[in-house]
């Protein structure tokens, strides 16, 4: 099983030993077993991927060839009456993210530098386990918290915020049809505003996991030197933590972001379905994509299945750049530290 | 040092009385009295305001007011006696305590609120030895219970994990250990799996598999549907663990003539094998939470069904889903008691995870470690019983380490 088979030299005409050996080495039988099977597992891994993206982009086709550039601007979902548009429920998906990432941000930006500069190493540890099992949490968990507790205790706020905030920034206001703002309670339930809260709870932990890996991976050495030219915490942190952790500050953000984008159970349990833009989030009713899918499948017919196909698509082309952004902002912001026993 | 005369080095004397050893961590007596009286003020502003003065009301808002005065407060008793970047430098520092407090304690408080609003029929041994069969919606809660849920859960798991280990540890070897161009193209594709929606997942699965194969709903389409959200967690897990392995331990094992196939199984794979664990048990953790691909693909049933060829097969987050969407109170619990269910299980998994996975690569425990050390001894003998056959007085080898021939 040697690879230089030293060997057969011997059984060659004498002419051939002036020329060298090659010195390509030839794999044993067990080594070419070992790389086709698990280059069989990444062709594997790659085409459950493809399949996916294909079979979305080819049944997705057939409800675009109807929908044409109505796609885009049709705020109604009536496939089978051949009106259906994602543009109310791609508004209310990036709303309900929006609102989710002004949520998320500071509670995991705060979190993030607090886990990794203010406390000790001991608690620390324990509450970096704590953030970590947060992500473990299922979708649906935070669904039924932000059904049956969070919605009826949140009204008051948004009340509030409607009635002084409301005054001068119209996007806070709840008016009614005729333009005047309401006050009754029962419109300011199932609202993008209460969704955003969930899913930005639910994302902070994944935000807060990559923030603080990027924020402890500031050297010591310039820390030190911070402190020693008389830094407080914060000027050190200003200057020396958060450039270092720049990329993982940004990553971390978009990284939640496509999450908050992609979710399901949690939006589609809490929100009343509305077709139509909706700028006044703390008003009852808005919708997203993926809550569109969760709640319309049942009763579609092919074609009706076509067109949430196509919706599907958009929401996955969405995620995907937002990720890929993310990931190569972190993997640039890397060094290329390699482990070395 | 050309200073030392026998070549040891004198400790340091201290002369003269010293001083008392000073502090150099912790709060002083001012801070803490910073942070409680502000804490005071800011309990009695939020109260005075939700109960007297305003017609604000709501238990959350009343949090937001007092946070809000507790770091206005700090910061007017912090000014009273530190100087500009001193009072930025506390303000901050408070702000992210008060953030922490705040995510820490929400999401505690979520997981206490699933809970305890599960206990009365978690308290009923019946919730999990019978179906849904035995009880309409509005049966009490001594009635019926979720062990065609658990059932079902079980079975589509174990079918994704059947999946989803070869498929994905595989990939993540091939990754790793084979590397070139088509590799790095394979990293990027699992890097955009992990971007794919749960729901547009279970979408795919429902056209392409329950439409197109089985014609109906059943427990494999599910499974196949949480295998597509489980494979690229795994496989990026298992490349990050994969990726800490040593390359001189691969060096080494090369340098003995050993064919990369025996390298892998035989020195990485081992040495990753904590890691590799943890990777699958994060997996499962969310293979399991997942809710709208089973939604699309599993299908509802109140029956036992343990052939997930033939018939819906619903499972935990299902139940979940399908219980709270009823108005029955009964049923709202029993949906808050599966919830319940489900979390301990991810919770204990995870547990397990953090206990086994804990370690990076090479790092073993006191056990590991000395079950590594009884088989080098062994080893040791054998190698001193070849070198040194047993001639004329067959003694048993001492096995120790030094008697190695080198």
């Amino acid at each position: 099983m040697t690879a230089l088979r030293e060997g057969q030299a011997v059984f060659e005409p004498q002419p051939s030993r002036q020329q060298s050996r090659s010195l390509a080495s030839r794999p044993s039988a067990a080594d070419s077993v070992f790389r086709r099977v698990s280059y069989a597992a990444g062709a594997a891994t790659v085409g459950i991927l493809l399949a996916v993206g294909i079979f979305l982009g080819m049944r997705g086709a057939q409800a675009l060839s109807v929908a044409r550039g109505g796609f885009l601007t049709q705020t109604l979902w009536q496939p089978e009456g051949g009106a259906f548009g994602i543009r109310a429920v791609l508004f209310g998906t990036v709303t309900i993210a929006v609102i989710a990432m002004l949520v998320g941000f500071p509670l995991a930006f705060g979190t993030a530098l607090l886990l990794s500069e203010v406390v000790g190493p001991r608690v620390g540890r324990i509450l970096v386990a704590l953030v970590d099992l947060m992500a473990a949490v299922p979708s649906i968990v935070f669904g039924l918290w932000g059904v049956y507790f969070l919605q009826k205790e949140i009204i008051p706020v948004s009340q509030w915020l409607a009635a002084t905030v409301g005054r001068f920034i119209p996007v806070f206001a709840v008016t009614g049809t005729d333009g005047r703002s309401i006050s009754d309670s029962n419109f300011y339930t199932s609202s993008a505003f209460i969704a955003g809260l969930v899913v930005g709870l639910m994302v902070v932990p994944t935000m807060t996991s990559v923030m603080r890996e990027a924020f402890s991976r500031a050297p010591d050495g310039e820390r030190e030197g911070a402190y020693a030219l008389g830094a407080t915490r914060w000027g050190m942190i200003r200057s020396v933590v958060l450039p270092f952790g720049k990329g993982g500050v940004i990553g971390g953000t978009m990284l939640g972001l496509g999450r908050a984008l992609g979710e399901t159970i949690a939006v589609a349990m809490i929100i009343s379905p509305l077709f139509a833009v909706n700028w006044e989030v703390l008003k009852s009713g808005t919708n997203s994509i993926s809550s569109l899918i969760a709640l319309r499948f049942g009763d579609a017919s092919q074609f009706g299945l076509s067109a949430l196909m196509a919706a599907g698509l958009v929401l996955f082309v969405v995620t995907l750049v937002v990720n890929f952004t993310a990931s190569t902002i972190v993997a640039r912001s890397r060094s290329g530290a390699e482990s070395d026993g | 040092m050309p200073g030392g005369t026998s070549g040891s080095t004198a400790r340091p004397v201290a002369e003269g009385p010293t001083g008392p050893r000073r502090r150099l961590r912790g709060a002083t007596a001012v801070d803490v009295f910073d942070v409680l009286g502000a804490g005071a003020a800011a309990v009695a502003t939020a109260t005075l305001l939700f109960g007297k003065l305003t017609a604000m009301h709501g238990g959350i808002g009343w949090v937001v007011i007092a946070l809000v005065a507790f770091i206005g407060f700090y910061a007017l008793l912090a000014s009273l006696h530190s100087t500009g970047e001193e009072i930025k430098d506390k303000v901050i520092t408070v702000l992210l305590r008060t953030a922490g407090v705040i995510l820490f304690g929400t999401l505690v408080f979520i997981v206490a609120y699933t809970l305890v609003r599960g206990f009365p029929a978690l308290r009923h041994l019946n919730f999990f030895v019978q179906t849904m069969w035995v009880a309409g919606p509005q049966d009490p809660l001594s009635k019926g219970g979720i062990l065609h849920a658990i059932a079902g859960t079980m079975i589509q798991i174990g079918i994704a994990l059947a999946i989803t280990i070869p498929l994905g540890l595989t990939t993540a070897v091939f990754l790793n250990e084979v590397g070139g161009r088509f590799a790095r193209f394979v990293r990027t594709i699992s890097d955009a799996m992990t971007a794919l929606p749960s729901v547009v997942a279970g979408l795919f699965i429902l056209a392409a598999v329950v439409q197109l194969v089985f014609h109906e709903r059943n427990g494999v389409a599910a499974a196949l549907a949480i295998t597509v959200m489980m494979l690229p967690i795994v496989i990026r897990s298992a490349d990050v663990v994969l990726r800490l392995v040593p390359q001189n331990l691969r060096e080494a094992s090369y340098a003995l003539g050993t064919s990369r196939w025996r390298t892998v199984w035989h020195v990485v794979l081992p040495t990753a094998r904590s890691g590799l664990a943890t990777a699958v048990i994060l997996g499962t953790a969310r293979g399991l939470g997942e809710t709208s691909p089973v939604l699309l693909t599993s299908g509802v049933s109140t029956v036992m069904n343990l052939d997930p060829l033939n018939g819906p097969m619903i499972s935990l987050p299902l139940a979940v889903y399908n219980f709270v969407t009823s108005p029955q109170p009964n049923q709202v619990v029993r949906g808050f008691g599966t919830a319940a269910t489900l979390l301990i299980v991810v919770l204990i998994l995870f547990g397990l995870a953090r206990r086994i996975g804990g370690r990076g690569p090479g790092h073993l425990t006191a056990g590991q470690q000395r079950a590594v050390q009884a088989t080098s001894i062994r080893t040791a003998v054998r190698l001193d019983a070849y070198h040194h056959p047993p001639a004329g007085a067959p003694t048993a080898p001492s096995g120790r380490p030094e008697e190695l021939p080198r």
